[in-house]
C-alpha cells in the first residue's frame, strides 16, 4: 500500500481522538501559548492602537528602567529569601511532622491529626487573610486585646511595622502548607520495609539512630527531587500570601514585595506597564532556565523522578 | 517496629496536638467572633468567648440580597467550571494514551511544556482583555488559568494507562462500538477515582479563586463570595455602601460590618468543610501522585 493513502487511512481511523483532544489543545494554545508570544511586550512601548504584537519596539529600555530602580533588587531579594526559608525550614517541618504521624500507634489519632493539619490547604488565601487579621488587627485583633493588653504591654500596629512580617509570612505559609507537604513523606515512610527497623532495634539502635540511619536515607530520593523542583520555582511566589495577607499595606512593602506582587501592582498602574512586562519577562525566563537546570540535575540523580 | 515506648508516643501526641491547636485556634476565633455582637467586637476585640451570643450578622447575610447573589455566582462558577474542566481534562488525557495515534508525542510535549514555561501575568492579562474582551463577563471567572492544567492532564493520563485494561477497549472496538461510545461508556465509568480526585481539586480551585475576579471583574453582579470577602477585607464598609446604594431602607450605622464579614468568611468556607470528609481520600491521593511526578 502507498504511504499517502496509509496516512489518510490513519487519520480516518484516529479522527475521533483528535476531536476529543481538540478543546484541551485549543485551551492550551490560547491560555498558555499566546501569552508566551506576548512576552514580547517587555520590548515594546505598549499603545492601545498597536496592541500586544504591533506596538513600537524599544529594545531593552524597559529593562534599563526596571534594573536602575531599587525595586528590582528588593523584589528579587524577597522572592529568593522567602523561598529559601520555605524550602529549608519546610524540609525539617514536613519530615518531622510526617515522622510523628507515622510513629503514632493509634490509627484513629493519626487520621484525626492528619485531617486537622491538612484542613488549612482547603481555605482560600482570602479566608487566611481574615484569620490573620483577626489575630493581628490593630484595634480589634486578638493579640493586642487579649495577650498584650492583659500583660500591660503596648499594642502593636502590625500592619505598619516591617520587622514582624518575615515571621508572620513564614508562619502563615507553614500554617497552610504543612499538611500537603508532609503527605508525600508520610507515604514514603509507610513504604519502608519494617524489617529494617526490627533488625536495627535488635542490634540495640535507639529511636534517633534508626531515624537518622534508616528513615532519612530511605527518604533521600524524595527529598532531593522535591527540593530541586522547589528550587526550579524559586522565582515564583504565592501572590495571595504576599499581597492579601499583609492587606496590601504600603508601609511594609519592603519586606512583602515579591516579583509577583510587583508585576501586579505595575499592571494596575498603566504608566508602569513596560516595567511590569519587563519584570514578568525576567521572572518567566529565569524561571524557565532554573527549571531546565534543576530537571537535568534530577535526571542525573534519579532519572525516574525527572519531569521529562 | 515493636517497641514499648509510651514516652515517645506521648511526645508525638503532644507535638501533634500543639500543631492541631495552632491550626484550629484561628478558625475557632473566626467562627466564635462571627457570633458575637458588633459592639462587643469594637469594645473588646475578637474573642474566643463571646460576651453575648448574637446572630445579627448571619441574619443580615441571609436577609441581604447581595451576599446571597455572590454565593450563587460562586456556586454556578464552581459547578460549571468543574464539570467543563473534568470533561476537557479527561478527553485530552485519554487521547494521550492512544499509543499509535500520529502526533501523540508532539501533543504530550506541547501539554508538558506549559508546565515549564509560562508567559506570566502581563501578557495573559493583556491578551484576555484586549483580544478576547472578557472583562466583566462570566467567562473571566471560568476560563483564564483555571479550566485545564498540564498537571491534571498528566495524573489523569497515568491513571488511564495503569487502570484501564486495553483488552476491554479492544473487545468493545471489535463489537463495533464507536470511539466516543468507548470513551463515555467504558473509560469514564471505570475512572471514578481519578474523576473524584481532579474534580475535587478543580472545585476547590474554582471555589477559592479570587484572582480572576481581581484582574477582570468590576461589575457588582459578577462578584463571587471570595471576591466579596476580598473587597470587604480592605474596606469594611464595602457591603454597607453597596447596600446603601441598592436599598434606601438600610441604615449604614446598623449594619454589623465587622462581624458580618467574619460571618461571610464562615459561610464562604462552609461548603468545603462539608465536602472535605467525603473527598479527603481522593484529595490526599491527588497530592501524593502529583507531588513528584507531573
Amino acid at each position: 500500500m502507498q504511504k499517502k493513502s496509509s496516512l489518510m487511512k490513519k487519520l480516518k481511523k484516529y479522527w475521533p481522538f483528535y476531536f476529543l483532544a481538540l478543546p484541551g489543545l485549543i485551551y492550551f494554545f490560547i491560555n498558555n501559548y499566546i501569552p508566551m508570544g506576548g512576552l514580547i511586550l517587555a520590548f515594546e512601548k505598549y499603545t492601545v492602537s498597536g496592541g500586544i504584537f504591533g506596538s513600537k519596539k524599544i529594545g531593552f529600555q524597559n529593562f534599563k528602567f526596571l534594573f536602575s530602580n531599587a525595586d528590582a533588587w528588593i523584589m528579587t531579594r524577597n522572592t529568593l529569601l522567602y523561598n529559601i526559608v520555605f524550602i529549608l525550614l519546610g524540609l525539617v517541618i514536613s519530615i518531622l511532622t510526617a515522622y510523628f504521624l507515622h510513629e503514632l500507634k493509634s490509627n484513629m489519632s493519626r487520621k484525626f491529626y492528619q485531617t486537622v493539619i491538612l484542613f488549612p490547604s482547603l481555605l482560600s488565601i482570602i479566608i487566611v487573610s481574615y484569620l490573620a487579621n483577626a489575630l493581628l488587627a490593630g484595634d480589634t485583633g486578638f493579640i493586642n486585646n487579649h495577650i498584650l493588653l492583659p500583660l500591660g504591654l503596648e499594642p502593636i500596629s502590625f500592619y505598619s511595622e516591617k520587622k514582624w512580617w518575615p515571621f508572620i509570612l513564614v508562619f502563615v505559609h507553614f500554617w497552610q502548607m504543612t499538611g500537603t507537604s508532609c503527605i508525600l513523606y508520610l507515604a514514603n515512610m509507610s513504604a519502608i520495609d519494617p524489617s529494617l527497623y526490627e533488625a536495627a532495634s535488635m542490634d540495640g539502635a535507639t529511636r534517633w539512630q534508626s531515624f537518622f540511619n534508616i528513615t532519612i536515607p530511605c527518604l533521600v530520593p524524595t527529598i532531593i527531587t522535591l527540593t530541586i523542583l522547589a528550587v526550579g520555582k524559586i522565582f515564583n511566589s504565592d501572590f495571595g500570601l504576599f499581597y492579601q495577607v499583609p492587606m496590601n499595606s504600603g508601609a511594609i512593602i519592603d519586606v512583602t514585595q515579591t516579583i509577583d506582587t510587583y508585576v501586579y501592582r505595575g499592571l494596575m498602574n498603566t504608566a508602569n506597564l513596560g516595567m511590569s512586562a519587563a519584570a514578568c519577562f525576567y521572572q518567566s525566563v529565569v524561571g524557565f532556565c532554573l527549571v531546565m537546570i534543576t530537571n537535568s540535575m534530577v535526571r542525573r540523580i534519579s532519572s525516574e523522578n525527572a519531569m521529562f | 517496629m515493636v517497641r514499648k515506648d509510651t514516652g515517645f508516643q506521648v511526645f508525638c501526641h503532644v507535638i501533634l496536638a500543639i500543631m492541631a491547636v495552632l491550626v484550629l485556634f484561628p478558625l475557632a476565633l473566626l467562627i466564635l467572633s462571627s457570633m458575637s455582637s458588633e459592639s462587643d467586637i469594637i469594645k473588646y476585640g475578637y474573642s474566643l468567648i463571646p460576651k453575648n451570643f448574637d446572630f445579627t450578622a448571619y441574619k443580615f447575610i441571609f436577609s441581604e440580597g447581595s451576599v446571597f447573589h455572590s454565593y450563587l455566582v460562586t456556586i454556578f462558577v464552581t459547578l460549571v467550571g468543574t464539570v467543563a474542566s473534568v470533561l476537557v481534562t479527561t478527553m485530552l488525557a485519554y487521547t494521550l494514551t492512544i499509543n499509535d495515534m500520529p502526533g501523540r508525542r508532539i501533543l504530550s510535549f506541547l501539554v508538558l511544556f506549559t508546565m515549564l514555561f509560562s508567559g506570566g501575568l502581563v501578557p495573559s492579562y493583556m491578551m484576555w482583555t484586549t483580544i478576547f474582551h472578557i472583562k466583566n463577563t462570566i467567562w473571566a471567572l471560568l476560563i483564564p488559568n483555571l479550566l485545564c492544567s498540564a498537571f491534571h492532564i498528566m495524573i489523569t493520563r497515568s491513571y488511564f494507562q495503569n487502570n484501564i485494561p486495553p483488552a476491554i477497549l479492544e473487545s468493545a472496538r471489535i463489537d463495533g462500538m464507536s470511539e466516543f461510545g468507548i470513551f463515555f461508556k467504558i473509560v469514564l465509568p471505570l475512572s471514578v477515582p481519578i474523576i473524584a480526585t481532579i474534580g475535587f481539586m478543580k472545585a476547590l480551585m474554582y471555589w477559592n479563586d479570587w484572582t480572576n475576579s481581581l484582574y477582570y471583574i468590576t461589575d457588582k453582579n459578577l462578584v463571587g463570595i471570595q471576591a466579596l470577602l476580598n473587597n470587604m477585607l480592605t474596606n469594611v464598609q464595602y457591603l454597607a455602601q453597596s447596600m446603601d446604594a441598592s436599598s434606601v431602607a438600610t441604615d449604614m450605622a446598623t449594619v454589623p460590618s465587622l462581624s458580618m464579614r467574619l460571618a461571610i468568611a464562615v459561610v464562604g468556607m462552609l461548603p468545603m468543610i462539608i465536602l472535605y470528609p467525603f473527598f479527603q481520600k481522593y484529595y490526599m491521593k491527588g497530592l501524593t501522585v502529583g507531588a513528584v511526578k507531573g
